[in-house]
């Protein structure tokens, strides 16, 4: 009697964990962050690129904001890089940009070479602030609008049809 | 004819092979005569699956050496202006290709393994080669359906998107192929233990079927461990060798079970028992393999080694994964008979059995710390990471018992031991406390569990020792092998003991011309040079240490890389080792000022921590030389 009881524990062991990882699977956040958008930013939390000490807070997103997650070793960010020097241009867009775990010397001789889009600049070194809010790699961008809103994701860089997009909400 | 087709021709026809030796094998087994020769047609077949399949991977292998970027995979990973080794090496350096080099693996097994078993029963290996036929199948799937390497990109870029910097190191590409040689080379014991439950192949014979094979799996795992810990310390830069990476655990978990399953193969096969723990040994081998691939490709594990994550790949490796433990499981139930055990306690056959007792602990430390934070975050929606602190508080105060054991285990009798020299562990007890003191007089002080530790592994190495010099005076035939794996393990613990108590890290700002002064020693940053590499510039530093207690010095030349293709900067160390210790600096600048940031450390004993793994491994290639004669 006990051994069958063993067997069926063991059993049930074996789906809960497999069902956990077929969870963990599911819990992949390129899947629930479309959940994201309709949200309000809430924990929006990072260190400012080569501030002493300040920080980026959901405060600064007090009008129309595009947020960038961005690195210098992140390949597809130089390509979508020309959009938001473009967005900035043409635009009165706010762009935040958040330095995914890039090396500060790295990031600035990035911004030196690609020129700078950005409004602010926050900095995320470990990736857990930025993974909290719900981005899964980089690039990816938010638009956000006065009240904190999020109105649309991208996920990887920015191409001319995704400009297109930005430009329309941004005039709506 | 271009490559992609080419190798997806490869592929496709290895993929028919492998069905056509699955249905062979189920038609042999199914006929009403008694099988009695190794049908030849299956020995073609597998050895024709091993040469298309390995022309599958050489095609791979030329598309990057050439620099085909028609292929997804050479333009995600390779670049015309990368070093021909590390073209070469970017071939199982991507998820596309290490799956290819995997199957080949399982597939090159399979056929060795049938060969080289020709002493045993027909019927079990049919059924082995069927079992790993399976498994190849399963994975060829995979492959072809979801991981193709030679998937095609149109329009054809003019070059690659390269490889990432700190990805280019000797230490680094040599230490996947090892590992997979190791951790895939399992699924053969898995599949020959499958066979041998469903032919009922028991007993001593079987363990002398698999025991190469397991020996084999197992010097490639620590070789494998070794090297990818070598990487780490050299090219990270964090002056470490082991992180608990869940990818590191990914690696250490099959790594403990082989350990437990070649010395409960030494009780199968002089005893004649344990077969049944035996073969669960050999199952969870290869399912453990499995399910680290499972947590890194999937990408629910966040680790230092990220491949591209794609959950589809994750489901499938999964569902795979269920299949095969709920088939084996089955199979094993069916066939499981209750065994008796009558051991005495005091016997080599319970010192080895606490062995596995040990290695089996330390895989369930292992794996729940390391998929705890899937279960935090899909129950409890929680980001957490499980770090060293974890593992170190519960697997050291184990060691302790462990070396004992180790140091005692291997003199034991076979059925019944009895002690006589009570007075040679004292003595040698005696010895080892010496010793320890002395170490903590000459370095410094040290805690409690450090102590014992220290303690405990050299109890193994002067037990070990002692042992040899009796062995050799009364010309006894010994174990070598076993002697100097068990000395290389025990310098292992003592060398990581060392070197975790008496590391000497400082971290200060340096302007050319300026020194610092600390403890022993004194630090001069002398100048800085340009340099141009392969495909790299470089601004080397040169420093000046200076230790005061034996007015020693040595020049340590850091380096800051700038890679062409990438823009991407990586920070080498420059690293001085002689035999007690080794000095490691790197150098980073900060923004762009004259100032330089400095790393300095002191690291005790680190030729010992890579010399005493190799050492271990030598112990297991002495035993596979030796079998083979």
């Amino acid at each position: 009697m006990s051994k069958k009881i063993g067997k069926y524990l063991l059993l049930a062991l074996f789906f809960f964990i497999l069902t956990i990882f077929f969870l963990a699977l599911k819990n992949d956040p390129r899947y629930i962050s479309n959940d994201l958008i309709g949200k309000k930013i809430q924990n929006f939390k990072f260190k400012k690129l080569n501030g002493n000490n300040e920080n980026l807070s959901h405060n600064d997103i007090n009008k129309t904001t595009l947020i960038n997650f961005w690195a210098s070793w992140c390949y597809p960010c130089r390509l979508e890089h020309k959009y938001l020097i473009k967005l900035k241009q043409n635009t009165n867009v706010k762009i935040i940009g958040i330095n995914y775990k890039d090396d500060q010397e790295n990031a600035q001789s990035f911004l030196q070479e690609f020129l700078n889009p950005y409004d602010l600049i926050g900095v995320d070194n470990d990736g857990v602030e930025s993974v909290k809010f719900g981005i899964f790699g980089i690039p990816e961008t938010f638009i956000v609008n006065g009240d904190k809103i999020i109105l649309k994701k991208f996920i990887g860089p920015l191409n001319q049809k995704n400009y297109q997009e930005i430009i329309n909400i941004i005039n709506k | 004819m271009n490559l992609s087709n080419f190798g997806n021709l490869a592929i496709f026809s290895t993929l028919l092979i492998t069905l056509f030796i699955i249905i062979y094998s189920i038609k042999f087994l199914n006929s009403k005569d008694e099988i009695l020769l190794f049908p030849n047609k299956l020995i073609m077949l597998s050895l024709f699956q091993t040469t298309i399949s390995i022309t599958s991977f050489f095609s791979l292998l030329i598309g990057f050496i050439i620099s085909d970027f028609s292929l997804l995979s050479v333009y995600q990973n390779s670049h015309t202006l990368k070093p021909i080794f590390y073209k070469i090496s970017g071939t199982w350096g991507n998820h596309e290709g290490s799956m290819l080099l995997w199957i080949n693996i399982m597939i090159i097994f399979a056929y060795l393994f049938i060969v080289n078993s020709r002493n045993a029963e027909t019927k079990y290996r049919i059924f082995s080669l069927l079992a790993q036929n399976v498994l190849i199948f399963g994975f060829l799937f995979f492959l072809f359906a979801n991981s193709n390497p030679f998937s095609l990109i149109f329009p054809i870029p003019k070059e690659g998107l390269g490889l990432n910097p700190i990805l280019q190191d000797p230490a680094l590409a040599i230490h996947p192929p090892l590992l997979y040689v190791g951790f895939v080379g399992s699924s053969i014991y898995f599949s020959a233990a499958i066979g041998s439950l469903l032919s009922n192949y028991k007993g001593k014979a079987f363990a002398n079927s698999i025991k190469v094979w397991v020996m084999t799996s197992w010097i490639f795992q620590t070789l494998g461990i070794t090297f990818g810990s070598i990487w780490a310390y050299y090219e990270l830069g964090w002056g470490g060798f082991w992180f608990w990476d869940p990818v590191e655990n990914a690696s250490l978990m099959p790594w403990f079970v082989m350990t437990a399953l070649f010395h409960s193969l030494l009780v199968l096969e002089k005893r004649e028992t344990l077969y049944y723990w035996v073969i669960i040994l050999c199952l969870l081998t290869f399912t453990l393999s499995v399910t680290g691939t499972f947590l890194v490709r999937s990408g629910i594990l966040n680790s230092v080694h990220t491949f591209a994550n794609d959950p589809s790949r994750g489901l499938y490796i999964l569902i795979f994964l269920s299949i095969m433990i709920i088939t084996s499981t089955i199979i094993f139930l069916n066939n499981f008979r209750r065994e008796k055990y009558n051991f005495f306690i005091n016997s080599k056959e319970t010192f080895i059995l606490s062995n596995n007792w040990f290695m089996m602990f330390y895989l369930g430390t292992v794996l729940i710390g390391t998929v705890y934070p899937i279960f935090t975050e899909v129950l409890n929606n929680l980001s957490i990471s499980v770090g060293p602190p974890y593992y170190n508080s519960i697997i050291i105060p184990l060691l302790i018992p462990f070396l004992f054991l180790m140091a005692i285990g291997p003199q034991a009798k076979w059925i019944k031991n009895e002690f006589k020299k009570y007075i040679n562990i004292i003595i040698i007890l005696a010895i080892s406390i010496f010793a320890n003191l002395s170490i903590s007089y000459l370095f410094g002080k040290m805690t409690v569990l450090s102590n014992l530790i220290i303690i405990s592994s050299l109890f193994l190495i002067s037990y070990t020792l002692i042992d040899l010099v009796n062995l050799i005076k009364r010309k006894i035939k010994f174990n070598i092998a076993r002697i100097i794996s068990h000395l290389g393990f025990g310098f292992l613990i003592l060398s990581i003991g060392i070197n975790y108590n008496f590391s000497l890290e400082k971290d200060f700002n340096l302007k050319v011309g300026d020194q610092k002064s600390f403890d022993d020693f004194n630090i001069r940053f002398i100048s800085i040079n340009l340099n141009e590499g392969a495909n790299y510039k470089s601004i080397v530093g040169k420093f000046k240490i200076t230790e005061n207690s034996n007015l020693s010095e040595e020049n340590l030349y850091p380096e800051i890389r700038i890679y062409n293709n990438s823009e991407m900067l990586t920070h080498e160390a420059s690293i001085k080792s002689d035999l007690v210790k080794d000095l490691y600096l790197t150098m980073s600048n900060i923004n762009r000022s004259d100032l330089y940031n400095i790393k300095f450390q002191k690291k005790p004993f680190m030729i010992f921590i890579w010399v005493s793994s190799i050492m271990i491994c030598c112990g297991g290639i002495i035993r596979l030389i030796e079998k083979k004669k």
